[in-house]
């Protein structure tokens, strides 16, 4: 958790995902946290990122923040509102950089549950399932989860359910499986820190700690090891303005930021 | 083909695609003749207990909200539907008893208002069962493979997950490629209701917003149900013919219901009624707060200008429209 009072932790965690995102890229967006970032990457330093919605919205203009993935705000001044069918299959057939997703659990490969805790056919716990995750992960060319909370119940030895492909049980297994070459996870971000993957491995692998974050906190909270890098870096700060931006502009009611 | 691998859910709506056109050429009349009726008709018309419906538009957008509520006053039961995103409207029919299955691509869940207290108390303590797990594209594809009137259709999603091993697809060893490829089979929802912003008393509907999954589950739907804002003169329609996303001679109903969608969305015309939907995600964390909602909501009103009366009336729905075009602040009042 940054140490800072300028900020919380999930304002830090939208400033975050915004800053991984690059200009003149598509970058297909689950809701919530990736929107957020989304918009802020498009205020600061991604004015061309080109959003893309599952539901048919192509490239809009979002005046604010869309509660769902397939509201009018998704389409708003945007390039084109088409189909599913059509998101999708541009998805598939190679013009998505970015995947953008949020998950409950998630282990060493990056693989995502968001469907179930416990058995599936009676579960202790019902979550939504893979709406376009399972979609998005296994097309986008690079994949990035947001965790708001990491710990020891979502990152995990053992999911309860793989929803969402990462990169399955280790080197290879993407393509093996038959998902489309050199896709797969590429970041993850979570209150602690920001991490890759290994790239013989394909293990999670920290990047940066956040400031004010320690390498045994990171570890503390998974129930896997971590790899470490040689040198770990320190994330950046959100600037005041990054900050007016993400509270007045984006989320003024605090919905996905709290206040 | 070499079969690699089978999912294990259940294949619901698939057809022989040779059955699927002897049931076309029996039951879809190619004739211009007006389909206009009242929800009511539609509904104990066109649907039956045990069907495997699906409703149009995505999550609380364009939702044909009329006739998710005349189907819970018909006690309809034993239903299936489909979870292609199917959100405010299948909690509310989980929630009411009529569906006790799904197939889920996004289910149980309102994005980001929360998860749905009543749908998720009948899964948990087994009274509705996910017979199946996809994913949006699955489920749009299932679609496609029926309208396009084939078996299944090739994919390279839900390759290696549970989502895939829980779905009713296959994994098959590519004959030109030679790699592994998905086959997502085709699905045909015995009805099918969608709301759209105007249709003429044939059926020829217009949407003026993203089609979402509708293009296809309009065609490959067995009974079709269309809601719409207003009956428009099919002049009207011929006017703008690219405008028509869903052609007469698929469709069985024509519905006229101003607001049809409330208490969800209708792109360009009114945003969501929050304060309804927030009342409907409290008074569901237990039954008899269902109960409470239902009899007030569904069973207590004769149709749905009543219901609009008794959701704000004209107040409410005008606010809402000022609501769509941003010209009023956003509010979360389900927001912890």
């Amino acid at each position: 958790m940054p140490r800072e009072d300028r900020y919380n932790s999930r304002e830090f965690l939208a400033f975050i995902g915004a800053s991984v995102l690059e200009d003149k890229k598509t970058v297909f967006v689950g809701t919530g946290f990736p929107i957020i970032a989304s918009m802020l990457a498009q205020k600061t330093h991604a004015p061309k990122l080109v959003v893309v919605f599952e539901a048919g919205g192509l490239g809009p203009l979002l005046p604010e923040l869309p509660v769902s993935v397939g509201e009018s705000r998704t389409f708003h001044k945007a390039i084109a509102a088409s189909s599913m069918h059509d998101a999708m299959s541009l998805s598939q057939a190679g013009y998505i950089d970015f995947g953008f997703l949020g998950a409950a659990q998630m282990d060493m490969f990056g693989n995502i549950n968001t469907t179930v805790i416990g058995e599936h056919d009676l579960p202790k716990s019902r979550l939504p399932g893979s709406g376009g995750a399972n979609d998005v992960a296994s097309f986008a060319q690079r994949l990035i989860i947001i965790i708001a909370k990491q710990s020891k119940r979502t990152f995990v030895s053992k999911l309860d359910f793989l929803t969402t492909p990462g990169f399955l049980d280790g080197p290879n297994a993407r393509e093996k499986a038959g998902l489309p070459k050199g896709t797969g996870p590429y970041r993850v971000i979570t209150q602690l820190g920001i991490y890759g993957f290994d790239e013989r491995t394909k293990r999670l692998k920290l990047i940066s700690l956040h400031p004010g974050v320690g390498v045994d906190e990171v570890m503390e909270n998974s129930q896997f090891e971590i790899m470490l890098p040689d040198k770990i870096e320190t994330s950046p700060e959100p600037t005041d303005e990054e900050l007016r931006i993400l509270r007045q502009e984006i989320d003024p009611v605090g919905i996905v930021l709290g206040k | 083909m070499e079969v690699l691998k089978e999912g294990k859910g259940e294949l619901l709506g698939w057809h022989d695609p040779d059955e699927a056109r002897d049931w076309v050429l029996k039951n879809k009349s190619r004739e211009l003749k007006d389909k206009t009726m009242s929800a009511k008709e539609a509904v104990s018309r066109f649907v039956r207990d045990g069907d495997f419906i699906a409703s149009g538009g995505f999550g609380h957008i364009r939702v044909s909200m009329a006739i998710v509520y005349e189907i819970i006053r018909q006690k309809k039961r034993n239903l299936a539907m489909a979870g292609k995103t199917a959100v405010h409207d299948l909690d509310i029919l989980v929630g009411a008893g009529c569906v006790n299955r799904a197939e889920v691509a996004y289910s149980f869940g309102h994005e980001l208002r929360g998860l749905s207290p009543a749908s998720r108390r009948m899964v948990e303590s087994g009274q509705c069962k996910v017979v199946a797990e996809t994913s949006n594209a699955g489920y749009q594809w299932r679609f496609l493979a029926a309208m396009m009137g084939i078996p299944f259709i090739p994919s390279r999603n839900l390759l290696g997950t549970d989502t895939g091993s829980y779905s009713s697809c296959k994994v098959v060893k590519d004959p030109f490629s030679g790699k592994p490829i998905n086959l997502i089979p085709a699905a045909y929802p015995d009805v099918a209701f969608i709301h759209v912003h105007r249709c003429d008393i044939y059926g020829n509907a217009q949407i003026d917003a993203i089609l979402v999954e509708d293009f296809e589950l309009s065609r490959c739907a067995r009974r079709l149900i269309i809601t719409t804002e207003e009956i428009s003169d099919n002049e009207v329609i011929r006017r703008e013919p690219w405008k028509t996303a869903i052609p007469f001679l698929v469709v069985d109903a024509v519905v006229e219901v101003p607001y049809g969608s409330h208490p969800c969305e209708m792109p360009g015309m009114y945003y969501y009624d929050e304060d309804h939907i927030a009342e409907w995600l409290s008074l569901s964390k237990t039954q008899e707060g269902v109960d409470t909602y239902l009899s007030k909501f569904v069973f207590g009103v004769d149709s749905f200008d009543d219901y609009l009366e008794l959701c704000g009336g004209i107040r409410k729905l005008n606010y809402l429209k000022r609501r769509e075009f941003l010209r009023e602040p956003m509010v979360a009042p389900w927001r912890k």
